[in-house]
């Protein structure tokens, strides 16, 4: 008994689809296409970024910087970002997690509705939160009357982020678990372990990576967010409702340089996540 | 000891007619079924993996059918994919211990011998990414049989694997079940191995149960037209009951008795048919005249079509035996079997 066949069959099947790999990139009209193409895509998506990156003077970055408005709106979009990415993972996990593993009536229905937040056009999503708790409505009434404000406050811009967040959480943790396998669950329940070990045990440690992405464009989504915003809370003001204002009474030199702290702050922020959910080299067989 | 009492399962396009079935203590029972026809559900059932709308699941005496899988201690081995990928080979062997009330010290001899056994000394470091089939379903077994359990489910055990390792791991399930001396109950499609393994062997089609018993006992004494052709009865033929015969395809088979019923159908193994050139059998055969219309090789042997008036049989015949009568396609021959090889439904 041994690993053998199996072993020795990859490299000979890795050489030879390589080398057909290999063919296809020599001149074929296709390629030429492909080419041109890629290339386009790239540089639409990276010129703009880096024209305004490179745009503003380090001196105007600096200054800006230094601009308490600017640092205050920073750290309110980042911190509202974050806590509505925190509040879909505590509340969508197990919602992510009955919709990738049964099946019910209207299972459908409630998937659609979930993707609804992301069809909706922005400032309509605004409206309609105001519109259901407002201040002259009953629940923002009930909800004041407990000391809660929605309409120009942080908690405000969290609910509406939380709305916009949602699905994106949602989606990519559904696509988590229906990746791990339903047999491993089943065997762990044989084995012993109760539906919660078997879930701390088997299908997390499975699908955590899914989640954590999920968490990052549930935050990308998050903090991007500006027309629902700026109807429920134009103050306290996101980094993006500020560079909107600053554009809107100053022009485009003196929005630029917030747009490019948000860039930074945003770039970094993923990067570090996305670090951390890269799979740890050579810790799959040290064999 | 399994007993399933009245069992039946509602899932969305299946049903699992009522069952009920006894495998006793020690016993190696073989469910065999083609594809779809429920073997699986019933050994989910068994180990409370899917939820059952009727009946009783009693194990050794004791009433499961309102037990959460993880307090049935009944193993399952899958055909394929059921190692916890994140975990080393020794981390999933281990990994039921914990939830056994056992002395750790008997369960780490336990571990130990079963690594052992199966040969598995060498991989425990290692993740069940790389391994081959085999080696997988070796830890697989190791696994389900490190909690100590009172019945090993086998859930198409072989079917993933590569002709060669399939005859390791099925000499491997003959030892542990020796060894062990627990219940084991697998499911198949394929009659060989159930051939090989099982003491009885039950036979599913579309969730109802066409019958059960001995292996010997199904290969030879069919129930039913289903039973026969899945156990490998090629040649089947429809006909009717008329002078104290049966009439098919335009030839006799002279019955040896009164019908006990009006028999349809007449099924004959190849393996059980004689070919000659000339009429001159022995003993109490049926004999047709015939004609050789294809040879085809099949591994083993070689399989012989031949057309005896409207009926076309079907023949195994070894490469020798070819090869000494020298038979070629198109030649007359005399097609024969003994009278009490054939099974009428």
């Amino acid at each position: 008994m041994g690993s053998g066949p199996s072993v020795n069959g990859s490299p000979s099947a890795m050489t030879s689809e390589m080398a057909s790999k290999r063919k296809v990139i020599f001149g074929s009209p296709f390629h030429v296409v492909a080419f041109a193409c890629s290339t386009a895509v790239m540089l639409f998506i990276i010129l703009p970024l880096l024209q305004m990156v490179a745009g503003p003077a380090p001196a105007d970055l600096w200054e800006t910087f230094k601009d308490r408005e600017v640092l205050s709106s920073l750290w309110l979009s980042v911190y509202t970002a974050a806590i509505a990415a925190l509040i879909s993972f505590l509340v969508g996990t197990p919602l992510a997690y009955l919709l990738a593993r049964r099946d019910f009536f209207g299972k459908k229905l409630v998937e659609s509705i979930i993707d609804l937040p992301i069809v909706i056009p922005h400032p309509v999503v605004g409206i309609a939160i105001l519109s259901l708790l407002g201040r002259g409505q009953p629940l923002g009434r009930i909800l004041s009357s407990l000391g809660v404000r929605i309409m120009g406050s942080a908690t405000g811009i969290i609910v509406v982020l939380t709305f916009v967040g949602l699905p994106f959480y949602l989606n990519a943790a559904k696509a988590g678990f229906e990746s791990v396998p339903l047999r491993l669950e089943k065997v762990s329940r044989s084995l012993g372990a109760g539906p919660a070990a078997t879930f701390c045990r088997v299908t997390f440690p499975l699908c955590w990576r899914h989640m954590l992405s999920g968490v990052i464009m549930c935050a990308a989504r998050a903090v991007s967010e500006f027309g629902a915003v700026v109807i429920v809370a134009y103050h306290p003001m996101i980094a993006p409702v500020l560079m909107y204002e600053r554009f809107t009474a100053y022009g485009l030199k003196y929005s630029q340089p917030v747009g490019v702290w948000l860039i930074l702050v945003c770039l970094s922020l993923f990067l570090a996540l996305r670090l951390v959910s890269l799979p740890i080299r050579g810790n799959h067989d040290p064999a | 000891m399994i007993q399933l009492d009245q069992l039946s399962v509602k899932l969305p396009g299946f049903r699992l007619h009522p069952i009920s079935l006894t495998v006793e203590q020690g016993e190696f029972f073989v469910l065999l079924g083609p594809t779809g026809s429920g073997k699986t559900v019933i050994l989910e059932s068994i180990a409370g993996l899917v939820r059952i709308s009727g009946g009783q699941v009693r194990v050794a005496g004791q009433d499961l059918t309102h037990l959460p899988p993880e307090q049935r201690q009944i193993g399952i081995v899958y055909q394929d994919n059921a190692l916890f990928p994140h975990l080393t080979v020794m981390e999933n062997i281990r990994y039921g211990l914990r939830y056994v009330s056992q002395d750790p010290e008997q369960a780490d001899e336990r571990v130990e011998h079963l690594i052992e056994l199966l040969g598995l000394r060498h991989l425990v470091r290692r993740r069940p990414l790389n391994l081959s089939g085999g080696e997988k379903q070796r830890v697989c077994l190791a696994r389900a049989l490190s909690i100590h359990p009172s019945v090993l489910l086998l859930d198409e055990p072989l079917s993933a694997l590569d002709p060669n390792f399939r005859e390791d791991i099925r000499r491997v399930l003959k030892q542990l079940h020796a060894e062990f001396g627990i219940t084991f109950m697998m499911v198949t499609h394929d009659f060989n191995e159930a051939l090989y393994l099982a003491d009885r062997i039950g036979i599913i089609r579309q969730g109802a149960m066409e019958q059960i018993g001995s292996a010997e006992d199904i290969f030879l004494r069919p129930d039913n037209p289903f039973v026969a052709e899945f156990v490998g009865m090629k040649n089947m033929f429809s006909g009717c009951i008329a002078d104290g015969a049966f009439v098919f395809g335009g030839l006799h088979y002279p019955l040896p008795e009164q019908p006990a019923q009006p028999w349809t159908v007449l099924a004959v193994r190849p393996e059980d048919i004689i070919l000659r050139r000339d009429p001159g059998f022995a003993g109490n055969i049926v004999h047709y005249p015939g004609v050789i219309e294809q040879i085809m090789p099949t591994g083993l042997g070689h399989e012989i079509g031949v057309r005896c008036l409207d009926a076309r049989f079907r023949a195994l015949l070894d490469r020798r035996t070819l090869q000494e009568q020298g038979f070629g396609e198109g030649d007359r021959v005399y097609l024969g079997f003994e009278a009490k090889v054939a099974r009428l439904f």
